[in-house]
Order: structure tokens, then sequence, then C-alpha cells
């Protein structure tokens, strides 16, 4: 007999109490998505609370240039898709290089690790916890792309920001990879003292765009 | 569960690596007493975790909807594990994913040695996990001659210091930073990039070596293994819950994972993990969220890993099931909070518990999943004052101290001769300290702190003498042993002009 056999025998034994007729799943759901006054401001209240630098703006172009220049990026990485309008304002001495692996010119992870900063875009934001979310689709490249590079800029619409968890759970999909990043990497682990910035870059900045 | 239902070659709960089987928790937690730092570290550290989910649970004004929730997902999915299990496997499948099934611990050791050995890689990186640690894989894969490295700091830190984790969330905590400096300056060199040679005990200088020395280690990765905080039925979404980046450089650098996973971390639907992503940072560390979750669901093509493989673990986990009341043990989403309350845990420290599972989910999980057959497995339900801490800051609403006498019961029906009272006496005397102090506790509580077993035997209970009065409580109140702690937690040593608690009060 397999182990695969074993186990759900075993099981099957276990759960002999249990009423033949096995109940579908009847979990009582009593709470809901918490409410929030002004998602958008209250998503970039608690972004910023998590440590991220957080840039409200309605020209989004402006914003990602300024920040690229005050994190003196000269090696920018993005994904393929990424909307060029976002990198309108770049400066000429920025070295722009896109990752395109469906093209077979994906970059190694040793080249991204000679990469300033990466540019993204995202699919939600989460105002209640001050969470972005990846799902790796348009403009945000695979996953390597925004977790080697030291320097993430991420651009959030303002219409992308729902106000809970429940929300965001709602507009996913389970089937495409998703990275969930509540401010820059962080870690505890020595006296409880909190130190930002281990394995994931270290330097967290949100786009909020109007 | 009986002694001979221990499937053959279990190894189980992190035997070995941590603690002697014949050492019983009374004279571990003698030896962890005598340590004033460790005893420093964890009363700052359990402090200070234990504010910081008080105040993100106070805030949140569905938080007993979604503890409810939770309990009630994690019983849905006990009630028909068999049928979620085969969906898990189906839809891993077809998501691109290899599909194994371990029956025990040797069984997943030796399915995970084959995968990294067919990949001709001679080392792996780990993320943090507490069911790789459970069946002793770094031990097996060493022993396969495959070095396997941890890459969560203070995994690292006791990786490197030849040590055993202390804590869910922070296992390195009874480690002072001028400890882990030296650890670095010892050992990170044997292991790969050495620590600079002028390096600080400052925390952030410490975490920066540890970039360096792994990020070498993560570019060249072949293979990873991870475990899982969530698998979900319906859709093969595999998910872990982490803050550093070391799991997602894991999951996605090298071109082969293998994930081990224990049975009881499925969930039906994707929506179910809307209860956990909220109720497991919030329990665990403190925050609203945690800074990095990822979720993948076989292979990418394009991204992350091409050769992904789940192994799905029972070792024991059947038992529990078995076990009609002791079933809901297997909600636990390890999340830890039921350490940073525990007055025993505080005092003691994990590594009393001898295994990978410390605190009050330790002395419930071990000896169920282990078996009760060694002194130490024995002693580990009476390692609990009963006080009720545990059961309360559950964000799956375990009953710890229902369970923790449901197992006592349990020793006493399967060894007839195990004097309970004595065992509960010696533990709780360990960890109060003071054999005159708990002798007065006696005497004054010597009608009240008796609980009748189910099977009408009698198992003392030294220090919580009005619990009997009380477990028909759904929601079990402040009871006057933590009053009592709390009052003297900075304390060192007991005198013992109060007793641990008055009979009768604070229930
Ligand atoms: S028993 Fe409850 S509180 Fe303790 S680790 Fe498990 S889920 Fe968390």
């Amino acid at each position: 007999m397999s182990s695969r056999e074993v186990i759900l025998g075993r099981i099957r034994t276990a759960l002999a109490d249990v009423d033949a007729a096995r109940p579908a799943d009847t979990a009582a759901r009593v709470y809901a998505s918490q409410s929030v006054d002004d998602v958008v401001a209250h998503f970039c209240e608690m972004v910023a609370d998590y440590r991220a630098t957080v840039h409200r703006t309605t020209d989004a172009a402006t914003t990602v240039a300024a920040v690229l220049a005050d994190e003196v990026v000269s090696r920018l990485v993005v994904a393929s898709d990424l909307a060029a309008d976002l990198l309108a304002e770049v400066g000429a001495d920025v070295e722009v290089v896109v990752d395109d692996p469906g093209k077979g010119v994906g970059l190694s992870a040793r080249d991204l690790d000679t990469m300033d900063g990466v540019v993204t875009t995202a699919r939600v934001g989460i105002a209640a916890t001050g969470t972005v979310v990846l799902d790796h689709g348009t403009g945000q490249g695979r996953r390597a792309l925004t977790l080697v590079p030291d320097l993430h800029v991420c651009v959030v619409r303002v219409d992308q920001v729902v106000a809970d968890v429940p929300d965001a759970v709602a507009l996913l999909d389970p089937r495409r990879p998703q990275t969930w990043i509540s401010g820059p990497s962080a870690t505890s682990d020595i006296e409880l003292d909190r130190v930002e910035g281990v394995h994931g870059p270290r330097r967290l900045h949100v786009v909020v765009v109007d | 569960m009986t002694a001979s239902g221990r499937h053959p070659g279990t190894i189980g709960a992190g035997e070995g690596a941590l603690h002697h089987p014949d050492v019983d928790f009374p004279h571990a937690a003698a030896t962890a007493l005598a340590d004033s730092q460790l005893r420093a570290n964890l009363g700052h550290a359990t402090a200070t975790i234990r504010d910081k989910r008080a105040a993100v649970v106070a805030e949140h004004p569905h938080w007993h909807g979604l503890r409810a929730a939770g309990a009630g997902i994690k019983d849905d999915v006990l009630a028909r594990l068999d049928v979620h299990l085969e969906e898990l496997e189906r839809q891993l499948q077809a998501g691109g994913a290899t599909v194994h099934w371990a029956a025990d611990a040797t069984e997943a050791n030796t399915i995970i040695t084959e995968l990294v050995r067919a990949t001709g890689a001679t080392e792996v990186v780990k993320v943090k996990s507490m069911t790789t640690q459970e069946v002793g894989l770094n031990e097996a894969l060493a022993a396969a001659g495959i070095a396997a490295w941890e890459t969560d700091l203070a995994e690292l830190i006791v990786q490197l210091g030849d040590d055993a984790p202390s804590h869910i969330l922070v296992p390195a905590i009874h480690r002072n930073r001028a400890e882990v400096r030296q650890v670095f300056l010892d050992h990170m060199a044997s292991a790969g990039i050495a620590a600079p040679a002028d390096l600080s005990d400052d925390p952030a200088e410490l975490a920066a070596a540890a970039r360096t020395h792994l990020r070498d280690k993560f570019l060249s990765a072949k293979v990873a293994v991870s475990g899982a905080n969530f698998a979900v039925a319906e859709t093969g979404t595999l998910a872990v819950v982490e803050s550093e980046g070391n799991g997602r450089m894991c999951l996605t650098l090298p071109d082969t994972l293998i994930s081990l996973v224990g049975i009881e971390k499925v969930v039906p639907t994707w929506r179910d993990l809307e209860v956990f992503l909220q109720t497991l940072p919030r329990s665990s560390t403190g925050e609203r969220m945690n800074p990095y979750t990822s979720f993948w669901n076989g292979v990418h093509p394009g991204d992350g890993p091409q050769d992904v493989h789940v192994v799905l673990l029972d070792n024991g986990r059947t038992d529990v099931l078995a076990d009609t009341v002791a079933r809901q043990t297997l909600r636990c989403i390890r999340c830890s909070a039921c350490l940073n309350v525990c007055p025993v845990y505080e005092r003691t420290g994990g590594h009393a518990y001898g295994s990978v599972y410390p605190g009050p989910i330790g002395a419930v999980l071990t000896p169920q999943l282990r078996g009760i057959d060694t002194p130490l497995d024995k002693s580990l339900p009476f390692a609990s004052s009963l006080c009720g801490a545990c059961e309360e800051a559950c964000p799956v609403a375990i009953e710890i101290p229902d369970l923790l006498v449901h197992l006592r019961t349990k020793i006493a029906d399967e060894a007839p001769r195990y004097d309970l009272q004595k065992a509960a006496f010696k533990a709780m005397k360990a960890v109060l300290g003071d054999p005159d102090r708990l002798a007065r506790a006696e005497r004054g509580t010597a009608v009240a702190r008796r609980v009748l077993s189910r099977s009408g035997r009698v198992a003392g209970l030294p220090v919580l003498p009005s619990w009997t009065t009380t477990r028909d409580v759904p929601d079990l109140p402040e009871r006057s042993f933590r009053a009592w702690w709390a009052a003297r937690a900075d304390v060192d040593g007991v005198d013992g002009d109060a007793g641990p608690c008055a009979p009768g009060e604070g229930s």
C-alpha cells in the first residue's frame, strides 16, 4: 500500500465518529471588513507606519523620476510591459534594463544583484494593513525582479486601494503568484530590536497616484 | 493513542536534535531557571510581543468573529480532511507540482533527500519551517552529504551556534547581541562568506553581516526547502508568511523547490485566507500585517522554480485526529501567541520542552505527535498551571487547558502507576522554584485542587484550585495565577507570602 493510501486510510479511520454524510464547510463568518473612512488617506498612513516612504501625487512620472534621483539609482530594471509613460521623466543618466524572460532576455539572479532598483506597478493596495499586493501581472515583473534589487518603487493607483484584507482576497486570483508587501524587509530576531532590511529590498517607496 | 500506535521509524517533533527523552520537564526547567540571561531575554521578549499583540487585537472590531471563523474553518477541514487533501493533490498536480505523501519523519526525509540528490546539488537553502525541524530534516540531509543552510536570521544564529530554537517566532531570543556577534565571528567563515573582522554587536550590523553571508547562498542555490503556512485545497495555492525576505529568496530564485507540508495545513478555499491573513500576523508578531507573504501555485512558467514538489506529512497527525477530544490541537497555526502569555514558558524558555514546539502548544502537541512513552513526553502535559491565558490568546480558540487535563488523564489510563499528583507537583515546583511556598499552597488547597478525570481518577493541580468550578465558562476569564504572576513577573525568585493562588479566587 502506498503512503498516500496509508495516510488517507488512517484519516478515514480517525474520523469514524464524524457523521458519514460529512457536512460541507459550515464555519460561521461573523465578521466583516473593517470600514475605513478615507481609504486612500488611511492606506498612505498605514504604509508609512511600516516605514516605507509614501508619495501621493497626480504626476506619477515626475515623482518616480524624483525618487530615483534621490536614491541615486544608476541602473534600473523594469518588466518589459511596464507602461513607458511611468519612466518618461527619468534622467538620461539612468540605465534602464528590461527584463523579459518570455523572450529569453531574463536577467540571472546575479545580474539582478547588480541593479540599483526596480520600478513596478501593483495589483491591489490594502488600507487597513498598509499592504501592496503584486500578482506579477502587467508592469510588475516576475517575482525575483522586486526581490533582489535593494530599492523597490511601487506605483499604486488610488482606484486600486481597498479597505481591508477580505476586499483584496476577493479581487485576487489564487492561481497567480502573489507577493504581499507591508513595508521593507525587517527582522526583530536579535533581542527583539527591529532592524529594517535583511534580504528583501531595504528601501520601499510607494507612489500613490490620484 | 497507545504506545503501539507509534509508527515504526517515526522520529517526530525534533527528537534527538534537542533533548534527551529521559530528562523530564521539571529537570530541564531547573536547568533553564538557573540561566538568568535567558529569563531576562524571555521576559523582555514575551512582554513586548504581548503588548503589541494586545494593541492590534483590541483595535480590530471583528476579532471575535475572526477567531471563531478560524476555529470553524479548521474544524471543517479536519472533519473532511481526506476529501480536502485529495482535492489539494489534484490542484497541485494541475498546477505542475509533484505531490508526495510521507507517513512519518523517516519517509519525509528519504523523499526529500532523494529529490535533492536527483538534482545533483550538495546544498540547499531553507526557509524557517517547524515541520522540517520536527522531522529532523537537516540532520538527515547532512547524513546524506547535503548541507542545509537555514536562512532566517534567528535560525542562522541557532544553526551556526549549534544550538536549539527556544521560541517559535524568535528562535534565538535566548542569545544576546554579544553572543550573536561571537557566533558570527566564529562560525560564518566555515559556512561561507565570513563576518567582517570589525563586526560590532549592533543588531543592524549583525543583520547586515547575515545579509551578505546569505546573499551569496541565495544567488547560487539550486534547491530550496520550505514549509507552508497554508495550502488551499480548492486552488493548490501554498502560502509562506514571513518578515525578512529570506522566504521570498528561497521560493523564487532556485530551480527546484521542495515544500514539506503537514496535512493539517490545508484550508478549503482561497477565501478562507481572508481570516488567517488577519489573525496570524496580529497573533504572531503583533503587526497588522507581516512584511512579506508569498503565494504560489505549482509551477509558474518564466517565474520562479520550474521543478516544484510538495511533500504531505502525517508523522503522528492522524493519531491526533483520532482522539476526538484532542483533535482540535490540529487547528494550530503556529503563531506563538500562547507562548508569549504563558507564565511557565516565560520562566523556563523553550528548551525545557524538549521539542521544536515549545510552550503551551508544545505541552499539548508534542505528547500527541510523539506519544507518551518517555519521561520527557509524559511530563509535558504537566508543564502548565492551567491558568487559561493560552486559550484566551489563541486565534483558533484551542482549549489548551482542557486538552492538557485530557492528556494527563490519558497518561493515567495508560500507566496506572504513574503518579499524576506527584508529576503535577514536580513540574510546578520546578517552575515556581520554592518548595516551602509550594508546600504551603498544597496544604491550603488540598481539597479544591482536584480534577476528576473522565475515568474517575483524580489528577493533581497544585496551582489552580478553582479550575473545576470554571471549566464550563467558554471564554476563560483572567485567573488568579496570572494575576499573581503578573505582580511578580519581574522579581527574581519567589518568597511565598501569598502562595501561587488562594482557593476559590479569581475564576
Ligand atoms: S496553539 Fe493557538 S496560540 Fe498557540 S501557536 Fe497554536 S494557534 Fe497560536
